[in-house]
């Protein structure tokens, strides 16, 4: 039986009664460390379930339906893989954040403003045709999620402002700019008072890679950001300086690193990862703007960084997982009439489980046996 | 008409019921900052109890059985936070995060069925005073009970903190919690105490969402309020009376909107429902750029586990 722990010393005597004992691990287990994801992925499947039953669905079927059936096909898998590139994209840019202990929580925030940029930009050349226009929008989606990223950072360093408030409330704050245009000044002036602008040339358009299928080649921007990542986070001195920095900022300082300088960095890298998510969802699958560029990938991103324990590898896997979710509440409202933000129950389970699991990382449960 | 004293009086009570969930909310989530625990969680917990209040009301029927359901639903989902953060001692930020997106999907689950279902009328105190002084009695009467509550509970608060010694303790857990353990305060017990105390305001604030303010459900009915209550206890350097200043500010921001729009000014709506944030963002730079003002008032543990080794 799992007993009270005793006070220090003063109970000594019923140690030896104790059939399990919670011991603090001298050093996080790194086996373990890798381990507690799939860990978490199971015990989400089986709570899933549970809800599923509580629900009155048969929970098999249901789980079937909702991690299975999505991706049976080629079409599926495909989907997956659109889904995934985004969510990846932005979560490899989160990890520069959370690394370094920055709190950047509005990824949503700079993907809708590198949309409305890049956007802005391929409406300039909606009429037009051309090599160069393409690279133009996909610039201009980096510089506007970057610009975006700024603000909480230079706050952050300059005025010493909670980062994770400040860059939340910049999130409403853009999707209203995106509100306002698509609205009034950038409407398509042929489009019978709809909320969407006018589609964009094909030049400024990414190439769709399979014939029938939407995935597109923004998946090349996703695995381009996962090699550089892991170089930077594993062989420049800046990716030693953002895991100082994360494990002790007091180290950091005495270290003589210079904070500001980074903080900022780190916010400019992860803004233009959310800033390029958003080019690639309004130039690939939408083709215009509209309300919703993103089904809240910025916000689904941060799990998947954590679950993918900020290593670039990590989050290629977390990002293919994660999208699951999207796809599966997708079939499972068409064929079950299961609601689809069953999607985001999960979501939030996966990162409660993952955080729960943690606890085997820093502390191990011995089993001593009944002694007598 | 701009210049009836009534109407003016009118104005300043739309301007309070629309800062009432704001103050329940922050002064919650301050008694749990205070005992040095960092929830972000409040967007979730006020998105359960909106939906906990407006369910229960329309199942059982009883406004009553509705509003303490509210707060148990805030109560039951902070109880998983608490778990997490104190006893398996996660990241207070992280657990936070999934406390809301779970919490606003969850809502939305259980909501499915009450979408498009009117509310039931709430009833208001001191109804046959509500003509009997010019300007005042627009704000004095004629409001819910949970207007009244809120509206007394910076104070209560206040008082909690600086003139019992629970609120002591409470203080004690949140600049170090070391010393308040040496000194044998079960400092988990204080925490999940304040974890689970702060859950039920938010709910409560929820509630008054969904069954009094604007009585009915809808999907994300919150929108941000609850980030916008967290701002708030930054903003009042985590002082209960401030709390009452900021959600007045914040409340006239929201009521503004409206006017605007019916005197006709050309502006954007877009741009007058983002002022709210934009507006907090502002403010929370003049609040913060003083950093020696912020380390002194900010719980000295604030977002920083506490593990005893046995």
């Amino acid at each position: 039986m799992l007993k009270r722990l005793p006070q220090k010393n003063l109970e000594c005597l019923w140690e030896e009664e104790k059939l399990i004992k919670i011991v603090k691990r001298d050093q996080p287990s790194r086996a373990i460390f890798f381990l507690t994801p799939v860990l978490a992925i199971f015990l989400t499947l089986f709570a899933g379930g549970l809800i599923f039953y509580i629900l009155g669905f048969k929970p098999f079927e249901a789980l079937k339906f909702f991690f299975i059936v999505p991706i049976a096909d080629m079409y599926g898998f495909s989907e997956l893989l659109l889904k995934a590139t985004p969510l990846c994209l932005i979560a490899i840019g989160l990890s520069f954040c959370f690394k370094s202990n920055n709190w950047n929580i509005g990824a949503e925030g700079q993907l809708t403003f590198g949309a409305i940029v890049s956007g802005g930009v391929a409406l300039l050349f909606y009429n037009q045709e051309g090599f160069y226009i393409l690279p133009i929008v996909i610039l201009a989606g980096a510089i506007g999620g970057m610009l975006y990223a700024s603000i909480p950072a230079i706050l952050k360093t300059y005025f010493n402002t909670n980062e994770i408030l400040v860059s939340l409330m910049l999130v409403y704050v853009s999707k209203l700019i995106l509100d306002y245009l698509v609205v009034g000044p950038w409407s398509n002036p042929e489009g019978f008072n709809f909320p969407e602008t006018r589609q964009f040339s094909d030049s400024a358009k990414l190439p769709i890679l399979f014939e029938g299928l939407r995935i597109h080649a923004g998946i090349f921007l996703a695995l381009a950001a996962v090699v550089v990542s892991w170089f930077v986070f594993y062989k420049t001195y800046l990716g030693f300086q953002m895991k100082v920095s994360g494990f002790s900022l007091k180290t950091a300082k005495y270290a003589g690193y210079k904070g500001k300088k980074m903080i900022i960095l780190v916010f400019l890298i992860s803004g233009a990862c959310a800033g390029l998510a958003g080019v690639g969802e309004i130039t690939g699958p939408i083709g215009q703007l509209h309300r919703e560029v993103s089904p809240d990938y910025g916000f689904t991103a941060i799990i998947v960084a954590f679950l993918g324990r900020l290593h670039p590898i990590g989050i290629i896997f977390a990002s293919l997982i994660v999208a699951i979710t999207y796809l599966g509440a997708e079939t499972a409202q068409i064929f079950m009439q299961i609601p689809k933000y069953t999607g985001q129950v999960f979501q939030g389970m996966i990162l409660f489980f993952l955080l729960a699991s943690d606890y085997l990382l820093f502390f191990k449960i011995k089993f001593t046996g009944l002694k007598k | 008409m701009i210049f009836d004293i009534n109407f003016v009086g009118l104005i300043i009570a739309s301007i309070m019921a629309s800062s009432v969930p704001l103050i329940l909310a922050s002064c919650g989530e301050l008694i749990t900052e205070r005992s040095g625990v960092l929830n972000l969680g409040v967007e979730g917990m006020m998105i359960i109890g909106a939906i906990s209040g407006f369910a229960l009301m329309t199942v059982t029927g009883s406004l009553f059985i509705a509003v303490i359901g509210a707060m148990l639903g805030g109560v039951l989902i902070s109880t998983i936070f608490a778990f997490l953060t104190q006893t398996l001692i996660t990241n207070h930020v992280a657990t936070g995060l999934a406390l809301t997106i779970f919490g606003i999907g969850i809502s939305a689950m259980i909501g499915k069925n009450f979408v498009g279902i009117p509310g039931k009328e709430f009833p208001v105190l001191f109804k046959s005073l509500k003509d009997t002084l010019p300007f005042l009695s627009p704000i004095l009467f004629g409001h819910s009970i949970v207007f009244y509550f809120a509206f007394a509970l910076p104070f209560f608060t206040n008082y909690f903190l600086k003139k019992t010694k629970l609120g002591l303790i409470v203080r004690a857990v949140g600049d170090s919690p070391e010393s308040a353990s040496n000194q044998g305060i079960n400092v988990k017990l204080v925490r999940y105490s304040c974890i689970l105390y702060g859950g039920a305001m938010c709910g409560l604030a929820g509630a008054y969402l969904s069954m009094i303010y604007t009585p009915q459900w809808i999907e994300n009915m919150t929108g941000g309020r609850g980030w916008i209550a967290l701002a708030l206890v930054v903003f009042s350097t985590w002082n209960p009376i401030k709390i009452l200043i900021g959600a007045m500010i914040f409340g006239g921001l929201t009521i503004i909107q409206f006017h605007m729009q019916a005197v006709g000014v050309r502006i954007p709506v877009q741009f007058l429902t983002a002022l709210p944030y934009i507006v907090t963002i502002v403010v929370l730079v003049i609040i913060s750029r003083d950093s020696r003002k912020i380390r002194l008032s900010t719980p000295s543990s604030l977002g920083k586990s506490f593990y005893k080794d046995n």
